[in-house]
């Protein structure tokens, strides 16, 4: 870089717009890229169009900094405030597009009026999770006459008075997610509906609508998607009026409607024309009423058909289904049987996704027929599967190359079946979970193949020791998230490989007794991105805990339940300002001093976790001071289960 | 058959069956059925057949009316009516249903005075053993009479019914076996009606004292008639007319009534002279004799829509139809609610009407308008552009008015507490609405364990590492760690409103 500046670098004489389109495409590092000049600096200050807000006291040098945002996300920022929302909405009142408040408790309807009335072009909002929003809060929101996409899932408190002033207010919403919003009547819907002409996706989960509410959301010309998963109110009648809407509904969802049958659904499915996407999980058992109805969905794309209960006959009007699936749920159904699948896997030579977790009557003459039908597989999920023997896992991956998701939880496979499986380069998501087959060698394939492996789930896989993650560790250079749970031959040879993954970001090592502070003080220098570690049950000291806060101070969540930590690894591990989420059970060394502190140093946590016995002797202020800061502490009483847990007999008595 | 025959029925039932607690002056409901029933008497009786004239009666009994005995005997009365013949077999031909109703309603009526009249025996009966043996059998003979008479008519019209037996031997013969009795007791009645007539204005009415009720039954109940012009007589009171609260008048004293038969009843204590049955009778109605004209009322108020030289004129029914219209269009709200002490009104009976609902409106809309029924404001707010439900002051309004009417429904909900506990702030006047109407509460349909923060999946997405932070582990030690106060943050709102 410095090379760069010294001989009057050729970057200086691109325009402004080029390097725009550059950064356009620099979507990961910009940061380096600003710190290269100032006037780097200073284009990236005028490029960045989104900014994503960490803590409150950074915010008035953001602001400052950046001048063009579009869009403001305070998801990592839960601590935002009427304060914090009403300096960013006067920063930017011309060019704000889209806020996102959904991991934020703190505000209210006076600064969410006041970010409405600053910023009159919001086109999308997101308030999900803002429990305590009430009707006022809503009537504020709908001031914003822009707006286009709201989502306010779980505003619980939010009622029809709320809804209807967003209904009057807001005439252009396309997109309305009132999920769990369960003060919400059929009123409410109707007049939403009513009054938002122009809606397209509607989520209306678990509201105790029916008829009434329905029928004019089914009026609506636009409507593309709706989702009515656990609306215990509808029915087959309420259905039977989706015919009209259904010209335009592409994507419907009833999902655990307990009251939906076939005959309602099919009543719905002889007029839907333009169907692709249709989820009927948890709602009935599938009759033939049902299967004469897939022959005329010719554009259906997806079928969820989750918890169902299906017949052959089922099975085979979907393989006489006219369209190409790509994609089918058979997750957790009952009465799928091998002759079923193969017929599906036979006609739909286009799936690309397939679930039969959990289906336990499949073998692996279904498992042949469908790879040798559909070699584009990208998706296979079979966890627990158990009857499909260990050969079937080598057909897996000998002939489905572009494998990128695969879910072999619970099952059969073997080194023989990870050898060819590592033939599968795209692979991206590998779940080995309680896979007690599988050794260090078959690891060793994957480490040497999958290169683009980000997820690798290892839980409770007794026989993998240290060789085989360091493998993984080598070869996989993108790991995200790795998932060694109760594998207790690891030791810290494993950490130490696996700190060169610098894209780690999820770790569970919980119940590994022979790891220690040494390999976690590894991780954690290696691992700058680490965000989410669970260490519970770990020989993890205050030597670990201070490492960890000293290098990963990205660090959102942690459990060092079990773990022989004092006040000092706990204070020092509270100096992560990003951490939100921490779980100290059974901690005996800990003293209430050492956790007193603790919480009151980290001031971004949300959420708390602690033994009971903490409860009487913590001060009722201090409590309810962290609660007021918007920490949500959650009392367990684990102290029994200590003197039975057999993994600490010899470590900790 | 018909819905207004259906409605004579239950008024003849619901006036029997309300006969004891009629008696009784503080029930409030009793009386206004009986004004509701008079109401509908007074209505019958524009359609020339409720007077209590005998007389009058027969001839406004339009049917067919087949006995020759009676038709003779019509002929031959004194006060009857001339019937033409071909109009009588003009009927026989041609079932007319609104004569068929008139009839009945006619019958009804009939069969209440005869009601009246043997309680009124049988109350008399207690009193004065020792009266005349004379009173007794002309008592007697009435009843027979009226009795008499209603079967045949009852027969007639049944009669009319059948067109099989139209005019047959049979119903001739049926009739026959009456006709005795019939040319017999109908002469009788000439007699003696006008002595039930009089009774029954001197006998404590059954029904109680006549109270000048104020009805629901406005000036727009009446808004679907649609009266041909002319075909009635148009009376227009003067304003202080129709604002005087008594309009009957003692020539002795000057007392004033509301009612003529209250006034007459105070004559009595004037002289023996008003005590005659002829001057405590009902005045002879002019009018009443000539039926085809109904009365019907203007507004003295010019310009307004009820006055009879409106383009549109709607005439208004009763007199006090017209009280009640000209002081709610034309005159001050004097009367105020106690309550909410906004609302006004000028007839005291609808501003007993709105305190009883006063205080339930807790739906509001942008405009104004205040709703007892959620739906109906969601059902104006969809109808009118730009109307927005207004949100009450939250913590107070409704919630507190409601709290005091639903004690106990707090209570259910605070032992709900722990499934609720989600939606703390729920409104208590809410979930009182939702348990007064369903019995259920919609939000109880799903386990809110659902709700647990631990759900709040996608904590684990990694932040970019905008600003990343390079103080030392310890540095909270050194930046004031008892500064956790939410309120003293360097962005505290401007405009705190919680």
């Amino acid at each position: 870089m410095q090379r760069l500046q010294l001989i009057n670098n050729p970057m200086e004489s691109l325009t402004e717009e080029i390097i725009f389109s550059i950064l356009d495409h620099l979507d990961s590092d910009t940061k380096s890229f600003s710190a290269t000049s100032k006037s780097f600096h200073s284009l990236e200050s005028r490029h960045r169009k989104t900014l994503k807000l960490l803590h409150p006291d950074s915010i008035p040098a953001a602001l400052r900094r950046y001048r063009h945002i579009r869009r403001l996300d305070f998801t990592n920022c839960p601590k935002a405030d009427d304060g914090v929302i009403s300096a960013a909405a006067e920063a930017y009142s011309g060019t704000l597009r889209s806020v996102d408040l959904s991991r934020s408790r703190l505000f209210t309807h006076a600064g969410l009026s006041g970010l409405v009335l600053t910023c009159g072009g919001l086109v999308e909002l997101d308030l999900s999770n803002a429990t305590e929003l009430r009707d006022a809060a809503a009537a504020a929101v709908a001031e914003a006459r822009n707006l286009e996409k709201l989502w306010m899932g779980r505003c619980r408190l939010v009622s029809d008075i709320g809804i209807g002033c967003i209904a009057v207010g807001c005439k252009k919403l396309k997109l309305v997610c009132l999920r769990w919003c369960v003060r919400i009547t059929d009123l409410g819907v109707g007049l939403l509906a009513t009054k938002c002409t122009l809606l397209r996706a509607l989520d209306l989960s678990y509201l105790p609508i029916t008829d009434k509410g329905l029928s004019p959301v089914l009026q609506l010309k636009n409507l593309k998607e709706l989702t009515l998963v656990g609306c215990p109110g509808i029915d087959d009648d309420s259905l039977k009026h989706l015919k009209q809407a259904s010209k335009s509904l592409e994507v419907l969802d009833v999902s655990y409607c307990s009251n939906v049958s076939c005959t309602g659904l099919a009543s719905l499915i002889n007029d839907a024309d333009s169907l692709h996407h249709l989820n009927i999980a948890y709602c009935f058992t599938v009759t033939s009423v049902l299967s004469k109805c897939f022959y005329k969905l010719s554009e259906l794309q997806t079928i969820k058909l989750d918890g169902c209960f299906i017949s052959f006959a089922l099975m085979k009007s979907i393989a006489d289904c006219c369209a190409s699936l790509k994609e089918l749920s058979l997750f957790k159904c009952n009465g799928v049987g091998d002759e079923g699948l193969s017929c599906i896997a036979r006609k739909h030579r286009l799936l690309r996704k397939l679930d039969i977790t959990c289906c336990q009557e499949i073998t692996e003459a279904s498992i042949d027929t469908i790879t040798n039908s559909c070699p584009h597989l990208t998706s296979l999920k079979m966890e627990n599967c158990s009857m499909v023997s260990k050969e079937a896992f080598v057909l897996i991956g000998t002939r489905c190359q572009s494998l990128e998701d695969a879910d072999f939880t619970e099952t059969e496979i073997n080194d023989e079946g990870l050898e060819a499986i590592s033939r599968c380069s795209k692979l991206k998501n590998l779940k080995l979970g309680l896979c007690l087959n599988i050794t260090d060698r078959g690891l060793s394939y994957v480490g040497s193949r999958c290169q683009n492996l980000t997820h690798l789930d290892l839980y409770r896989c007794m026989e993998i020791t240290d060789i085989g993650i360091s493998a993984i560790a080598i070869g996989c250079p993108l790991l995200e998230m790795i998932d060694m749970a109760y594998c207790d031959k690891i030791g810290d040879t494993s950490l130490t490989a696996l700190a060169r993954c610098i894209q780690l970001k999820k770790l569970e090592i919980r119940g590994c007794p022979c790891l220690s502070s040494l390999g976690l003080s590894a991780v954690s220098m290696g691992c700058k991105q680490l965000a989410v570690l669970d260490i519970k049950k770990c020989y993890i000291t205050d030597d670990g805990l201070i490492s960890l806060a000293q290098n990963t101070q990205s660090l959102k969540q942690i459990n060092i339940s079990y773990c022989p930590v004092t006040d000092v690894g706990l204070v020092a591990l509270a100096s992560i300002r990003r951490l939100q989420n921490l779980t100290v059970l059974n901690a005996i060394q800990l003293t209430v001093d050492g956790l007193v502190a603790a919480i009151l140093g980290c001031k971004g946590l949300m959420k708390l976790k602690l033994d009971t016995m903490y409860k009487s002797r913590i001060p009722e202020g201090f409590l309810s001071e962290i609660e007021g800061r918007g920490c949500n502490i959650q009392w367990r009483n684990k102290a029994a289960v200590l003197r039975t847990d057999h993994l600490f007999h010899g470590k900790f008595d | 058959m018909d819905p207004d025959e259906r409605l004579c029925a239950e008024t003849w039932a619901k006036s029997s069956s309300d006969r004891e607690p009629l008696n009784t002056d503080s029930n409030n409901r009793s009386i206004t059925d009986f004004d509701r029933q008079q109401q509908k008497w007074e209505e019958s009786s524009f359609n020339g057949c409720g007077a209590r004239d005998p007389d009058q009666q027969f001839s406004g009994f339009e049917g067919p009316f087949t006995s020759d005995v009676d038709s003779q005997r019509k002929k031959k009365d004194l006060h009857g009516k001339q019937i033409p013949e071909a109009h009588e077999s003009g009927n026989m031909q041609n079932w007319d249903p609104s004569a068929m109703l008139n009839n009945l309603s006619f019958l009804e009526k009939k069969i209440h005075q005869l009601q009246d009249l043997v309680q009124l025996v049988v109350g008399r009966r207690g009193q004065a053993m020792n009266q005349a043996d004379e009173i007794l059998v002309q008592q007697q003979q009435l009843i027979t009479a009226d009795l008499t008479s209603i079967i045949v008519q009852l027969i007639s019209t049944a009669g009319s019914l059948l067109p099989s037996l139209k005019n047959s031997e049979s119903l001739a013969s049926q009739l026959g076996q009456f006709g005795g009795i019939t040319s017999q007791s109908v002469r009788v009645t000439d007699n003696v009606v006008h002595n039930n007539a009089n009774k029954m204005e001197d006998h404590p009415d059954p029904t109680g004292v006549f109270e000048d009720h104020d009805m629901k039954s406005d000036d727009d109940a009446e808004e679907g008639e649609n009266l041909p012009p002319g075909s009635y007589e148009i009376l227009q009171l003067e304003k202080e007319e129709i604002l005087a609260p008594h309009t009957h008048f003692c020539t002795i004293c000057g007392k004033g009534f509301k009612r003529d038969a209250n006034l007459r009843m105070h004559m009595r204590g004037h002289g023996d002279e008003y005590k005659t049955p002829a001057a405590l009778a009902k005045p002879h109605k002019e009018s009443s004799s000539d039926p085809i004209f109904i009365k019907r009322y203007s507004c003295p108020y010019v310009g307004c829509k009820r006055n009879k030289d409106h383009k549109k004129f709607q005439p208004l029914k009763t007199i006090l139809c017209v009280k009640n219209h000209y002081k709610r269009t034309h005159c001050d709200k004097n009367y105020t609610c106690s309550r909410c002490h906004t609302k006004k009104f000028s007839v005291i009976a609808d501003l007993k009407t709105h305190e009883k609902h006063c205080g339930r409106d807790k739906w509001l809309c942008s405009c104004g308008t205040t709703f007892s029924r959620k739906d109906k404001l969601f059902g104006h707010i969809a109808l009118f552009q730009g109307h927005t439900p207004a949100i009450p002051h939250e913590g107070a309004g409704p919630s507190d008015q409601g709290q005091s009417r639903s004690e106990t429904a707090n209570k259910i909900e605070q032992l709900d507490f722990n499934y609720k506990l989600d939606e703390p702030g729920r409104s208590v006047c809410q979930g009182l609405m939702e348990l007064e109407g369903s019995g259920e509460d919609p939000s109880s349909y799903f386990s809110p364990l659902g709700f647990d923060t631990s759900s709040m999946a996608g904590f684990q997405e990694f932040p970019r590492p905008l600003f990343e932070d390079t103080e030392s582990s310890f540095s909270f030690f050194l930046s004031g760690s008892g500064d956790y106060s939410p309120k003293n943050g360097r962005y505290a709102a401007p405009n705190d409103l919680e």
